[in-house]
Formats: C-alpha cells, structure tokens, sequence
C-alpha cells in the first residue's frame, strides 16, 4: 500500500486523449492543493494547459452524475475522487467509461441508457385506489428511496459484464435500469404488472450476479441484493410457482395489470 | 449551408425542474414541444437542490393553510415580491405536489402514511415536502420520466445561442450540438426560457456549470424586460473547505433538523442578530450573520462558521441528511455525527430575472415566455428556502400552458435568413474568427470583478469599480476565440458564449446594485444600511438600449388590493413582535 498524500504538491495524471479512432493516454504535471479531487485537477489541466480536453461535468457536488470516467482503472465520479486518497507515488490514469462509444477524450456516448430508460413504462397508479391522498408506508418509501437514490452516472453500466465485455445491450437492460425496474415494482401503488418486462424484454436472467455494478456504486445502492435478487424472485414466483401451476390460475398480481402495448 | 432544422409549437429552453414541467404542461395542452437542454437530460442544476418543496399542505401542522404561505414568501422576500406570483404560489403549490406524486415521486412520510413537511427558513408552519436531502433529484427524476413519455423531443447537450426574432416576435433561435459541433436552428410559436440562475459569475457558488445565465442574456437580447437583477441570494451554508469543494451546498435541512451555528469562541451568535428565529432566520441574515463573525475575526480556521449536529441521534442524522453524512466524510474528512462542520456564504440563487405576466409567463416580447428561477418577481428581494421547488412546478405549469395557448392561436412565422446568418456568424468568429481573448481568463477576471465589487456586501465604491471594470470586457468580449477550432465537445468555443452572457447579467447585477441605494433582503450596502421607504416600494426593471448600454427604470411593486389586508396583517404582527 501506497502512503495517501496529507496535502497538495506535484501530481501527474495520465489522461486519455482521442476519439473513436484512436487515442492514447497524455502525461500532464501540476501543483495540486490540499483536499482536490480529480475532476478539480482535470479542470486545471483544461485551464492551463490542455483548452481542448473535453470532459463532461456539471454539479461538480456529486449529485448529477456526469463526470463518470474510469479512475486508475475503475469506475469513478471524478468530482468525489480525492486526489490524496489515490497512490502518491505513481501517476493518476483518467480514461473514459470503456462500454460506451467514445465521443471526444473523456466523454462518451450514454444515449443508448436513455433509449433503454424509453421501454420502461412509468409509475401508473392502481385502478383500485381511493380517493385522497395518497397512503404509503415509510418503509416502503425506504426501500424505493434506496433505488431512487440513483444519480444515473452509469457506471455500474459501464462495468456489467453482460454490456462490458458480452456486448449484449439488446438483450439485457443492465443494472441501472434493474433498480429503476426495481422501484416500481415496489411501489405499492404501482398498477402495472412488469414481470414480463423484468424477465424478457430487461433480460434479468442473464446477471449472474457478480455484484461488480453494487461495487462501483457512488450512493451506495444495493443494486444486486436489494433490486437484481429480489426482482428475480418475483420473476420465479410469478412465473414458476407450482402451487398457480397446479390450479392453472391467473398469474397477475393483485392490483396489478399487464401493460397495454409491449413497450 | 444547411443546417438540421425542427419546426415546434412550443420550444423550451432548459431542462431543469421548470423546464420540465413546462415542456409537460405545454405537451398536454396539445403543442407540439420540443425541449433543448444544456446537458444529458436528468443534470440540470434543480438535482442539487435538497431541503424540499414548501407546500401548504398542512400534513405535519394542520394551521397550515394558503394565506400564512404567502404572508411568509411577502415576508421573506421584504415586500418587494411580485404580490400575485407570491399568491399563485401559494395557492398551487399543494396541487402541484400532489401531482407529482401521482407521476411517481417518492416522499417521506407522516406517521399516517401522508408526505411528510419538515420546518424551514422563514416558513411558519413545517411545509417542506421532502425525501431525505435529495428532493430535487426525486423531482427532476419524476418530471424527466414524465416528459419522457409525454410525445416531447429531446435534444441533448445542444446550446442556444441566440433567440431569433421576424420583427417584434421571438420566432425561433439558434445553436450547436456540443457532441459533434453542428449547427442546429428551431422554430417555435412560443419558446419558453427556463435556463435557471447564473451563480457561475462568482467563485464561491453552489450553482454547478451550466448556470451561466443564458436565458437572461438571450431574453435581454431579444427585447425582453428583466427585474430585481440586484437581489442574489447567498446561501448561508456552504462547505469552505477543502478549497476545491468551497461554495458546495451545504442544506439548510441541516439547521432545519436542529443543526446550531456557533463561532470560533462557542457563541452561538444567531442570538445577536435573529433572537426569535435564530439559526432558522432568513437566508440573506443568517448569511449576513455568518459573514460578519467571520470579518470580526471569531471565524473557524477555515473562515467560516460551525454547523453542529453532533447533539442529534446519529442514525437520524444519517437517515435525514444521509447526502451532508457522505459529502462530509469523504470531501472534508468529517463525520458530522461526531464533529462540527465548518461553513460560509455561497451564490446561491438569483431572485432577480425575466419579468413577465404572473399567470402565464409571457415576457413582453410576443413568443417568449421564462420561468423559474430564469423568470424573476416571485421571490422579491430574498427567497425562502423550499420555494424555489415550488416556484418551478406552479410557474412552469403555468408557462408551458400559456405558451401552447398562444402556440394554438398563431401559424409558424419564418426564420429571417439576415437574423440567421448573423447567429452563425457569432459562432463561427468563436472558432475561426481573428480573436485573441481566452475564454476561461475572461471568465476569471469576471468572477474577480463579481467577488470583489459586488458580492455578498456591496457600496458604490466598489460597485462603480466593478462597473468599470465589466464595461472595459465589453469590448474585449466581441474578441473572444476558443483556443482549439475542433467542432467536437470543444469547451472553450461553449464558453466563449456564456462568458458574453454572464457579462450581460454581471452588467444588470452591479449596476441595479448601485442604483438601489439601501439594504434589503439579498441586497446589502455598507453605504447604505438601513431599509429605504422609496425604494421598499419599487422594483429594478432592466431593458437593452442596445448592446450592453441598459435602462434600469424604478418601476412600482405589483399589487393586488385583494391581498392587502393579509400583507398588513403580517407587517403588524412582525412590528409587534
């Protein structure tokens, strides 16, 4: 183990430059203050030295989920990685997100999460609810909370194996959207029956379950316990239960329906 | 050449929380609506906003009711609140909410199962609907898969650079996708500005990058009216150190789940400036307060002041502020169950922005329409913490409805080739032109001159400095040249735009600052202390002469007589206390 830096002083950062075609990675030197984090270092370096480098950020407060890139080889938010937290004596790779499609340098092309967040159908409430205000448990607003918590910086994307090295993206919605599945179908008002969804169209059995998407989670979320496994179960219940099987009966949940129009 | 070209009935500019919500509305009413924004849908900067939603739903306190909100938003704001945007808010905001938990939201709960409101700055009544410390990601969350499934077009990481008009109307406007540098032109019946705030112009600010006050700049551009420019609301908490995290929000959830500030010699000193409400004072006296512990010397080492909750369960603070337990801990170092966290005045939030008509957002140039913290008047001279979550929903409802109205009564008008050219030609110049000026040192220079002359503590000396020293950028702005000419997510060549915009609004800023000669609210003067009767009654209104040369017009509060007596009421009650 490397001695974590106290303070500032001289750091080096090897930042991949390129686009689609080709790229390599670039060695820049600067003095770095005490308590800076990688995103303040790649900015400096934008400042000073590099006007071109392009890199994607916004909030720089680790709540929009931007400034995602791939930190000494792991997924990282760059505005919530300490500069002094990383080895001192070696020098700090910054590379893009490797399973999207490079744009410029830094930034990738995320569009296709956005396309599959499209398939997802929204929160539809019961058609049995009373009418008022809605009534809901705290903790059933804990347990969504946990999911809804997610700042899509899609980094547990970029590390699935199943998108990273499978290349499955039309077969499997990856982990980000299993948590979103995840919050809906535990929403206790939520009227649609999304098990078809979760089992075919999402791919939920092609995870095995390796937990590197929970790993590289910045808020924390429990991705493979707390929404991957259970939303499995679901899929087994609904669909392999043998006591519905025996008796031929209907498999929708109660208060739920199936969707219209497959998405 | 050709450019990609879209044709919409409605068009907004900005995809945060008002943006949203407008491009919904405006959807439902049946425009076709297209929403351009900065960033990847879901960054915009409402995801930082933390505390909640004030809403007089009366969940938590059943006093609660439409008439006590707005006597505190008036209040807050020091009277100088537009008197019907202040009501609408009032009276929609609980619809709104509600609404959005019907799309999905996800809130804290009472112990009878309903959303739960927390207390809050300046609110009489706990009314802040929240979850956690993340309610402006719940919100933008709920509003971005709502819009989503709403027909609305998405155009991401494009940048507007100029609202393009066919006479005295707004037919349209122009812009650059940043991934692959093409130019982009629209056309809209109505084109809604919902570009948020402009905290960028100052160093210390909680605003994240985006916030260059665009909408400002295009809207003053186009012809558009701006008011209360001057009142910028410094948030009282923000973190201070380290140096790279300096001005990262700190909630005032905080303070609102009994967090207590004391300085560097253990006093707690909101006893000296807000007995009655202490730390939950307003935003601009907490700030005020904060400040001048720290310039009379009983600051922390840091400069700033200390925020403690270490007194408080430490589980419920890691369940109520679980996002202050991490940001702490891995930024500074600092489990905030067990130490103090060291905090100072951040830029925070613009009061000020387009003026327009409270019940439907129009501006005075026919097709352009604002909301949100891009529109100004709701908020007056101070904004209560919790009301700009609210403020977004009912006056961006508000706009994207009134927007798809006029959409509906009006046929396209054309993009005049002359307007378009010229739009193209700015850009250009940015990559190619003969420029010398850097993009990132004129932004510096600027939020030195911002700081300096006309930051949280203002007087005419360092205002009339300031002043001198944006009108000497003028110039130096038309010679603005990114330093790379690569079209690709090329920074420089974005902030070469948005360095002109927040010279326009730094303009607006310090010289609405010079002219209102007293304090109040987000607005302070050394020179001038007090409150002053004159200007307790009027608002800055800002309008182009022609380029940065701007008229800034003393203009009377917007009244209602119907609203008198609850204003009255309030003053009384605050006199007698």
């Amino acid at each position: 183990m490397s001695e974590t830096m106290a303070a500032g002083g001289t750091r080096t950062l090897q930042i991949w430059r390129g686009d689609l075609t080709s790229g390599e990675l670039v060695d820049y030197t600067l003095e770095t203050e005490p308590g800076m984090v990688v995103l303040d270092a790649v900015l400096e370096i934008q400042r000073s030295q590099a006007p071109d480098l392009a890199v994607r950020w916004n909030c720089k407060a680790a709540k929009c989920g931007s400034c995602s890139a791939e930190v000494n080889g792991k997924p990282r938010l760059m505005c919530k990685t300490r500069l002094d937290h990383l080895p001192a004596d070696e020098p700090i790779t910054v590379e893009p997100m490797r399973a999207f499609p490079i744009i410029q340098d830094l930034v990738t092309d995320v569009s296709w999460n956005y396309e599959v967040n499209k398939k997802i159908i929204p929160f539809t409430p019961r058609e049995d609810l009373p009418e008022g205000d809605y009534l809901i448990d705290q903790a059933d607003t804990d347990r969504m909370s946990e999911f809804r918590k997610c700042i899509e910086c899609f980094m547990c994307q970029d590390v699935c194996h199943i998108l990273r090295d499978q290349r499955m993206h039309n077969k499997y919605y990856g982990p980000r959207f299993m948590v979103r599945l995840a919050s809906l179908d535990m929403h206790p008002l939520d009227g649609i029956d999304r098990i078809d969804q979760i089992a075919d169209d999402a791919g939920i059995g092609l995870c095995n379950i390796t937990k590197c998407c929970t790993e590289v989670c910045p808020e924390g979320i429990h991705i493979t316990d707390n929404a991957i496994i259970p939303l499995k179960e679901r899929v087994v219940d609904a669909r392999h239960d043998p006591i519905l099987k025996i008796f031929k009966r209907n498999n929708t949940r109660p208060g739920k329906k199936k969707p219209e129009a497959s998405a | 050449m050709a450019i990609e070209h879209h044709d919409y009935d409605v068009l907004v500019l900005g995809s945060g929380g008002s943006g949203l919500r407008a491009a919904v509305a405006a959807a439902e009413a049946g425009a076709k609506t297209g929403l351009v924004c900065k960033s990847l849908l879901g960054k915009a900067h409402t995801v930082m906003a933390e505390g909640g939603l004030a809403a007089s739903l009366g969940n938590v306190d059943p006093r609660d009711n439409w008439e006590t909100h707005f006597q505190d938003t008036m209040f807050g704001g020091k009277y100088l609140n537009n008197w019907r945007m202040a009501e609408l808010h009032a009276k929609e905001a609980p619809d709104r909410a509600r609404e959005l938990e019907h799309w999905g939201a996800v809130f804290d709960r009472t112990p009878d199962r309903k959303m739960s409101q927390r207390a809050f700055g300046g609110h009489t009544y706990k009314r802040l609907v929240h979850i956690g410390d993340r309610t402006g990601l719940e919100m933008i969350r709920t509003m971005q898969d709502k819009a989503v499934h709403s027909d609305i077009d998405i155009f991401m990481e494009t940048t507007i650079t100029k609202l393009i008009k066919d006479g005295d109307r707004v037919t349209g406007c122009f812009g650059f996708r940043r991934a692959s540098g093409e130019q982009i032109s629209f056309s809209s019946k109505a084109l809604v500005v919902a570009t948020g705030g402009s905290g960028r112009i100052y160093k210390i600010t909680s605003n994240s990058q985006d916030c260059t006050g665009d909408g400002y700049a295009l809207a003053y551009e186009a012809g558009a009216e701006l008011v209360d420019m001057e009142f910028i609301q410094f948030h009282p908490t923000g973190m201070v150190y380290p140096p790279g995290v300096a001005g990262l929000l700190v909630t005032e959830a905080v303070r609102g789940e009994g967090g207590i500030l004391r300085n560097a010699e253990g006093e707690r000193f909101m006893e000296r400036y807000d007995p009655k409400r202490m730390e939950l004072s307003t935003r601009d006296v907490v700030a005020r307060s904060i400040y001048t512990e720290v310039k009379e010397g009983r600051g922390t080492p840091h400069g700033g002041a200390y925020l403690d909750v270490s007194h408080l369960d430490s589980d419920y603070v890691r369940r109520k502020l679980p996002s202050m337990y991490d940001q702490f801990l891995e930024l500074a170092g600092v489990d905030i169950t067990k130490e103090p966290m060291q905090v100072g005045p951040t830029c925070h939030y613009f009061m000020g922005g387009v003026k327009v008509d409270p019940d439907t957002g129009e501006t005075r140039v026919p097709g352009l329409y604002a909301t949100g913290e891009a529109s100004g008047g709701m908020n007056g001279a101070n904004r209560l913490g919790g009301n700009s979550l609210g403020d977004l929903l009912v006056f961006g409802r508000r706009a994207g409805i009134g927007a798809a109205a006029d959409a509906n009564k009006i046929s396209s008008a054309p993009l005049p080739a002359e307007e378009l050219a010229a739009a193209q030609g700015e850009v250009d110049t940015y990559l190619n032109g003969p420029g010398t000026e850097n993009p990132f040192q004129m932004h510096k220079d600027l939020q030195k001159i911002m700081g300096d002359g006309a930051g949280i503590f203002r007087d005419k000396e360092g205002l009339t400095e300031a002043i001198s020293l944006l009108e000497s950028l003028e110039s130096r702005v038309d010679n603005l040249k990114s330093p790379s000419a690569r079209l690709e997510y090329n920074p420089g060549w974005q902030l070469c735009r948005e360095v002109k915009n927040m010279l326009t609004v730094s303009l607006m800023i310090a010289r609405g600052a010079l002219m209102r000669e007293e304090s109040r609210g987000g607005h302070s003067r050394l020179d001038f202390t007090a409150y002053s009767d004159y200007w307790a009654e009027n608002n800055i209104v800002v309008h182009s002469n022609g380029g940065y040369d701007m008229a800034l017009t003393p203009t009377p509060v917007f009244k209602r007589d119907e609203l008198s007596e609850l204003v009255e009421a309030r003053k009384e009650s605050e006199k007698a206390s």
